[in-house]
């Protein structure tokens, strides 16, 4: 154990993991992140894995991280820079420097740092040994070698032994933390039990690495961070992706209608379509369409017959699925259409993320289409946003896009486990059987809402499609006054949507110098970024928008109490182009940025720092 | 009445009868459009089937052929164009109490919704597809389609085309399908029990009807309709039976080595024992195939029910995993879901 007076107390830390893919790089994350929880700390995670299955070794393609991001306090971000890395190889140490804070602790693999695969990596002289890192606190650990000459003694291989070198590196992590070992052994015992002799080897690993830290000169000091204040409950670590399926199934399962995916895989998306083939135990049908259209064309068939359809998609999928958007928002049918951003146009980049398919989901289709969209913005909260979208397009029968990201999909978070029946009740405008005043397109006075009359229930037979159709009966219907009437019908039932949403929150006071917009993704750096200048006293506070179509209904008050606005969002210019159009009497400044990254806290606070 | 196999759809306590499924639409097809044959077929062949008239549920996509939902009364949904089988898809596996029709047209299926047709198809998913190939593009005025004819002057194609058409037969053998039939549209009867056929069948039944369009291609499938030809130009199969047409009946169908032959009974000592005996159940597709492309002017084109082999269907078998994986699984409920894993209590 160290010494405790070199204990260093911390808000917050940024750890990763970062080696060739095959180093076991996102399970040393994932059990850091497990032992950081059962700690009691929030955390925020992001796995950085190459687009490539398998690249080629040692080289920059092929450099797998997971980081880590742990703290007393909320934690919103996955950090924008690393306090401690473990790069296990010289690629993984040139392609993750640049996001290194100056000072941080870098921790090597000594051993696999030679002439080879330096070059592959595109050194020209080896980095441990050129001084180039002389800002680092850096720690050359043979790692390959005493992972080796440890299991030696248990007589095991080379080649096996070397598997466990990610282990050894959580090792000497846990000893910079004073962490128990004890969650990563249980792991272990779980993950082998039919080979007691792996958690036997494993476990001598871990506890080699952290002795070895206990060695280390560079290593004086530890961190300490204390628990974090959160709401009590059960916790949970989750993925964006996942709390989205997960939130839909508890949206099926509050509203009575059976769950139908139609869906066709796609990066940053598939995972939603993964996780909810798992569920049929639910009651789940997940139905792998043979095209993105297929997929969404499958739903819409199965929303005609009363379930609550979802399709899921990334940028280039909605492309595919405009037409079909279309029709649902013609025939008025409940539809969720998930977006996880990525990197666009076209292919794009597919494993980076974005917010540039706002105007798209909003305006992305032939003729008058208006369809809900909403955001999600933590990978928690796509749980709350999927089962909103849900809501909304089952209780107003209406296509709704749900957007997230592929930051959000991938990134993980603690989430609160909430109780199902406390979650506010769906209940779908189901007509009545032999209901004699059932017209298809007979609509609510107050929200213009028609009847969903479900196949096979007696007395209801009628016909829709994608022609216009007559207001009222439903029949087929040229009608030029009518095609008046449903077009503005169609405009109004989805702005009336914004009676059932929640009013905008402003973060901080409610009028001051500055007002910073954001949507999406970008809450945890726009948060903390606007924190940081609130705590220094300066006059800024915060617009984080969630409802985007609608609007939520005091978006013009919000936006009135500040002598400035300005826009962040990683694209260039998409929301406030949307807000010019909506909310025109205001001036508005932007911040974007397309890079297939996303914003640092720094690059916030220096922006805003400007316009105070 | 033949047995239904199907369990799943509620059968109509009360006798049916055409009435019970006549729209109050207009018809809006041209004077003379196979399409109002179709249409009396299936206001035949459905009280015939016997289902609760609200059971039934067509489907369409665009095209002349896709605006037969409205014509019908039962739950029917138009769609967009091509997407009428992945819609119908969507329909039947959620709800598998629904006897699901699609009406959809050689463009319709063959061209713009390919893709759609052969994976419904390969999936055996339960729906009846009536694909109505008049081997011309409509709705849009007169434009080839992927069967017209190679050669055909159309619109589009103002030198003839050169391109190869599709047999659909070929097409849904090669996608793996379970049920295959042809009609023609001036035969009612024929029409009716192929349509009743493809209603017994579980899993994807496919029914082309040749049908003729007045006017953009009129007697596009004169060769084998016209009185005067018609005898030798069809060959009525029934399963069973061998394989016998001409208007004296005199003409047969024999497999000789690994091909078909026409062959005249009675000459060159020909009997009926020599031909071949149609089995439309058997698994193994190859005498489907080699049924299914026979074409004037060599051979008769073969009408009526030419594949319905049994196999599993795609509906059936989500069915069956649901089941299972709520007999055996742990999470029976969302809140089961949610606290599965690793989970921890902050106090």
């Amino acid at each position: 154990m160290s010494d405790q007076s070199n204990f260093i107390e911390k808000e917050d830390v940024v750890v990763k993991f970062c080696g060739d893919s095959g180093d076991g790089m996102q399970l040393a994350g994932t059990l850091f992140s497990d032992a950081a929880a059962l700690i009691g700390l929030d955390l925020a995670t992001f796995p950085d894995y190459p687009a490539e299955i398998r690249a080629p070794h040692n080289t920059i393609a092929g450099v797998s991280g997971f980081q880590v991001h742990v703290g007393r306090k909320k934690i919103e971000t996955s950090g924008d820079f690393v306090d401690i890395l473990v790069a296990m190889n010289p690629a993984s140490l040139k392609s993750n420097l640049k996001w290194t804070r100056p000072g941080a602790t870098i921790i090597v693999d000594a051993d696999l740092f030679d002439e080879a695969t330096c070059k592959k990596a595109g050194y020209l002289t080896n980095p441990l040994e050129d001084n180039s890192l002389e800002g680092y606190n850096l720690v050359k650990a043979p790692v390959t070698m005493l992972t080796r000459n440890a299991l030696k003694t248990l007589g095991i291989d080379n080649k096996t032994a070397d598997r466990t070198r990610n282990v050894f590196t959580l090792g000497i992590i846990y000893h910079i933390f004073s962490w128990s070992l004890d969650s990563t052994v249980s792991y272990f015992k779980t993950k082998f039990k039919k080979k007691p002799e792996m958690v036997e080897a494993n476990k001598l690993v871990l506890e080699t690495g952290y002795s070895y830290a206990d060695t280390v000169e560079t290593l004086g000091s530890s961190y300490h961070i204390a628990k974090a204040k959160m709401a009590p409950g059960r916790y949970r670590n989750i993925t964006g992706n996942v709390a989205t399926a997960w939130g839909l199934l508890a949206a099926a399962e509050r509203s009575g209608r059976p769950l139908f995916l139609g869906s066709y895989p796609i990066t940053p998306a598939t995972e939603i379509l993964i996780e909810l083939a798992k569920y049929k135990s639910l009651g789940a049908k997940v139905f792998q369409a043979e095209d993105e259209i297929a997929g969404i064309c499958s739903a819409i068939g199965a929303s005609y017959t009363g379930s609550l359809a979802l399709t899921t998609t990334s940028g280039p999928g909605l492309s595919l699925k405009s037409e079909a958007i279309g029709l649902a928002v013609m025939t008025e049918l409940p539809l969720v259409i998930v977006n996880v951003q990525r990197g666009g146009p076209s292919t794009g980049l597919p494993t980076k993320s974005e917010q540039s398919d706002l105007m798209q989901a909003l305006f992305g289709r032939n003729g008058e289409a208006p369809v809900v969209v909403i955001a999600a913005s933590s990978p928690a909260d796509c749980f709350d946003y999927a089962y909103e979208s849900a809501k909304i397009a089952l209780e107003h029968m209406t296509p709704v896009i749900l957007l997230t990201d592929g930051s959000l999909g991938n990134g993980s978070q603690l989430f609160r486990i909430p109780k199902v029946a406390d979650m506010p009740s769906i209940t779908p405008p189901l007509a009545e059987p032999n209901d004699k005043e059932y017209k298809p397109y007979k609509r609510d006075p107050e929200t213009f809402v028609r009847k969903w009359a479900i196949p096979g229930t007696e007395g209801l037979r009628h016909r829709i499609g994608g022609l216009e159709k007559d207001n009222g009966s439903g029949n087929v219907s040229t009608d030029p006054a009518n095609h008046q009437i449903m077009t503005d019908l169609r405009e109004a039932k989805i702005q009336k949507v914004a009676d059932f949403i929640p009013l905008q929150d402003i973060i901080g006071a409610k009028k001051g110098e500055v007002l910073v917009v954001s949507w999406g993704g970008t809450r945890g750096t726009t948060e903390a970024a606007v924190d940081e200048l609130q705590k220094q006293g300066k006059k800024i506070s915060l617009a984080h928008f969630h409802h985007i179509m609608p609007l939520p209904k005091n978006t013009h008050e919000v936006l009135s109490g500040f002598k400035k606005i300005i826009v962040c969002e990683l694209n260039s210019g998409q929301f406030v182009n949307y807000l010019r159009m909506k909310e025109p009497d205001f001036k508005y400044s932007k911040y974007n940025k397309v890079m297939g990254l996303p914003f640092t806290v720094t690059e916030l606070v220096a922006k805003f720092n400007e316009m105070l | 009445m033949f047995e239904f196999p199907n369990k799943t759809i509620e059968r109509s306590v009360v006798e049916l009868n055409k009435a019970d499924f006549v729209s109050d639409q207009m018809v809006k097809w041209c004077p003379g459009c196979g399409a109002h044959a179709i249409l009396a077929s299936i206001a035949n062949v459905f009280p015939k089937i016997g289902y609760r008239k609200e059971n039934f549920m067509m489907v369409s996509g665009i095209g002349c052929s896709s605006r037969f939902p409205y014509y019908v009364n039962t739950y029917g949904f138009h769609g967009i164009h091509g997407r009428a089988n992945a819609i119908a898809s969507g329909v039947k596996i959620a709800n598998p109490n629904l006897s699901v029709w699609i009406a959809t047209g050689d463009g319709d299926s063959m061209a713009i919704g390919g893709n759609h047709f052969i994976h419904i198809i390969r999936r055996n998913i339960d729906v009846n597809i009536v694909l109505f190939n008049n081997q011309i593009y409509g709705l849009t005025k007169g434009q080839y389609s992927p069967t017209t004819p190679m050669g055909s002057v159309t619109k589009t194609s103002p030198q003839g085309t050169i391109e190869h058409p599709f047999n659909p037969g070929e097409l849904v053998l090669g996608a793996q399908g379970t049920f295959f039939a042809r009609a023609v549209d001036t035969n009612v009867k024929l029409m009716t029990e192929v349509m009743f056929e493809a209603a017994r069948h579980d899993g994807t039944s496919v029914i082309e009807i040749l049908q003729n369009c007045i006017i953009f291609a009129d007697k596009t499938h004169e060769a084998i309709t016209d009185k005067e030809v018609r005898d030798d130009a069809q060959i009525h199969i029934k399963n069973g039976e061998p394989l016998i047409f001409g208007k004296n009946k005199d003409k047969g169908i024999r497999l000789n080595g690994t091909q078909l032959e026409v062959v005249m009974i009675g000459e060159n000592g020909i009997t009926e024992d020599d031909l071949l005996v149609h089995d439309q159940y058997q698994q193994d597709p190859g005498l489907h195939l080699m049924i299914a492309k026979m074409y004037p002017p060599h051979f008769p084109v073969a009408l009526g029910v030419i594949r319905s082999a049994m196999y599993p269907t795609y509906d059936d078998l989500v069915e069956e995993q649901i089941v299972h994986a709520k007999a055996s699984s742990k999470i029976l409920c969302v809140d089961d879901l949610l606290n599965s894993g690793d989970t921890w209590e902050i106090e």
